[in-house]
């Protein structure tokens, strides 16, 4: 057991916190302004709305992220149209690709809890709606978005940290995050013990200060 | 706590003797991933020069082979922790290496090289390489040799070669560097392969590559290392070399004796 090697190579494990911060917070916001409308719409009635939206979430929830970031980093660099095109000066680069799949899986994740929230609101709040005259969108912005995610919030704290923990596989496409940080240093020491450890510890770090702040955040939710 | 530690070492030692006395199985740690080395076919099974070799020896020596597939970065942490006794993997036989593990005298030598789009222009300088995406296997001897000399280049590190090769076709990296002979076969005989080719020349200094590539073993098992020194002069001496060599190559990958 030799932790002086962790000590020697702290910026690479520097890099890699930021790297996987970074992502994850990216991947976790853009994520959410595409499910709060998908999980909107996926709540409607007509097929033609609804059908598209359940495809996407079918397929990201249904596959692992592993085979989307495959799919996404090495399988567009197939296709020349692309390759000749604007969009390859994004898809040439690791962490567009990376940040593109953690987006569109948890997004579709994030869909289905919003989509759930909003199936259970209760019945009495809609029609004391009703009873005061609001219109449909009145209703949703009063209402039911203010009530849903409110709702939301616990099954939310563990699709962040569902998150957190699935970008451990940004480093297969060549991404220094702290598992990449910790394959680079167990390469050079074949230390794995040490290596992995020391980003296990980060890991834990990262998800126990998300676990906190969402604590003090339902606290305060319920104070209101 | 002392008779615990005199128990523990007596065992160690009976362990340790029983195995010396002899070698029925060896159980070889190969990766499958570097072609024509090693490589994984489309039915699961691995084959290629490496394995030739392994099972040839393994033949020389009466022993039963038992190959397993570990993926590069983990092969010297599993022969620490005994999942098997030997690497076949074309691994050089590197300074850093030797202080964790023993290796046999080299099986082949191969140089590295570097290998561009056809027409790129090349230097092997820190300067040229400043910003340029240099694609290499993580945990390699050339990983180590573009670290140490080209600190200003963009390095991609990859679990594979193979996927290096991807991303070179690609157009992610601008260079790859590998062993010259997994890149003939592995990116410039593949389909699409024609539009590259290797530049500068071929890298052979032995603060980075070592002299050739060896079986690594455990250091305490200094008699599987003789007996496989032994087994590679004799294959070497016999033919059999030769007649695996030929299969995969045109040319001579032993170098001078």
């Amino acid at each position: 057991m030799d932790f002086s090697i962790i000590i020697n190579e702290y910026q690479f494990y520097l890099e890699g916190l930021w790297t996987t911060t970074w992502l994850v917070a990216a991947s976790l916001l853009l994520g959410l302004i595409i499910a709060i409308p998908a999980g909107i719409l996926r709540t409607n009635n007509n097929w033609l709305i609804k059908g598209p939206i359940w495809a996407y979430m079918y397929f990201f929830r249904g596959s692992p992220l592993l085979v989307q970031l495959f799919l996404i980093y090495y399988g567009v660099a197939q296709f020349d149209a692309i390759k000749e095109s604007w969009l390859w000066y994004y898809f040439q680069e690791a962490w567009f690709c990376a940040l593109l799949a953690f987006t569109l899986n948890t997004g579709a994740y994030t869909a289905e809890i919003v989509r759930g929230a909003i199936k259970n609101m209760p019945k009495g709040e809609l029609e004391a709606a009703k009873a005061y005259g609001m219109t449909r969108l009145q209703t949703l912005r009063r209402i039911i978005l203010p009530g849903s995610l409110r709702r939301a919030l616990p099954a939310y704290s563990n699709e962040i940290i569902f998150m957190i923990h699935g970008s451990a596989i940004a480093g297969v496409v060549t991404i220094v995050d702290i598992t990449g940080a910790a394959r680079v240093v167990n390469a050079r020491y074949y230390a794995p013990f040490e290596a992995y450890l020391a980003a296990g510890i980060l890991y834990m770090c990262l998800t126990f200060s998300v676990i906190y702040l969402f604590k003090l955040w339902e606290k305060r939710q319920h104070h209101i | 706590m002392k008779k615990l530690t005199l128990l523990l070492a007596t065992f160690t030692f009976a362990f340790g003797t029983a195995q010396a006395k002899d070698w029925k199985e060896i159980r070889f740690g190969i990766e499958g991933a570097y072609p024509p080395f090693s490589q994984t076919e489309a039915d699961g099974t691995v084959t290629g020069f490496d394995i030739d070799i392994a099972n040839a020896l393994c033949e020389e020596l009466n022993a039963k082979c038992t190959l397993i597939k570990q993926d590069w970065d983990g092969m010297i942490p599993a022969l620490l922790a005994r999942k098997f006794d030997g690497i076949i993997a074309t691994m050089d036989i590197t300074e850093d290496r030797l202080k964790k593990v023993d290796f046999t005298n080299k099986y082949q030598h191969i140089p590295a090289r570097f290998a561009a789009k056809k027409g790129a222009a090349f230097e092997a300088t820190n300067a040229f390489m400043k910003g340029k995406k240099i694609g290499v296997q993580r945990a390699t001897s050339m990983d180590k040799y573009v670290s140490d000399n080209f600190p200003s280049a963009e390095i991609k590190r990859y679990g594979t070669f193979d996927e290096a090769y991807l991303d070179l076709k690609a157009g992610r990296v601008h260079y790859i560097i590998a062993d010259s002979a997994s890149i003939s076969s592995g990116l410039l005989a593949k389909a699409g392969g024609d539009k590259f080719d290797f530049v500068g020349p071929k890298l052979t200094d032995p603060k980075w590559f070592g002299h050739g590539a060896g079986i690594a073993t455990r250091k305490r098992d200094k008699d599987l290392t003789e007996q496989l020194n032994k087994a590679i002069a004799a294959i070497r001496a016999n033919g059999t070399y030769k007649k695996i060599q030929d299969k995969y190559f045109t040319f001579d990958i032993y170098g001078e004796e």
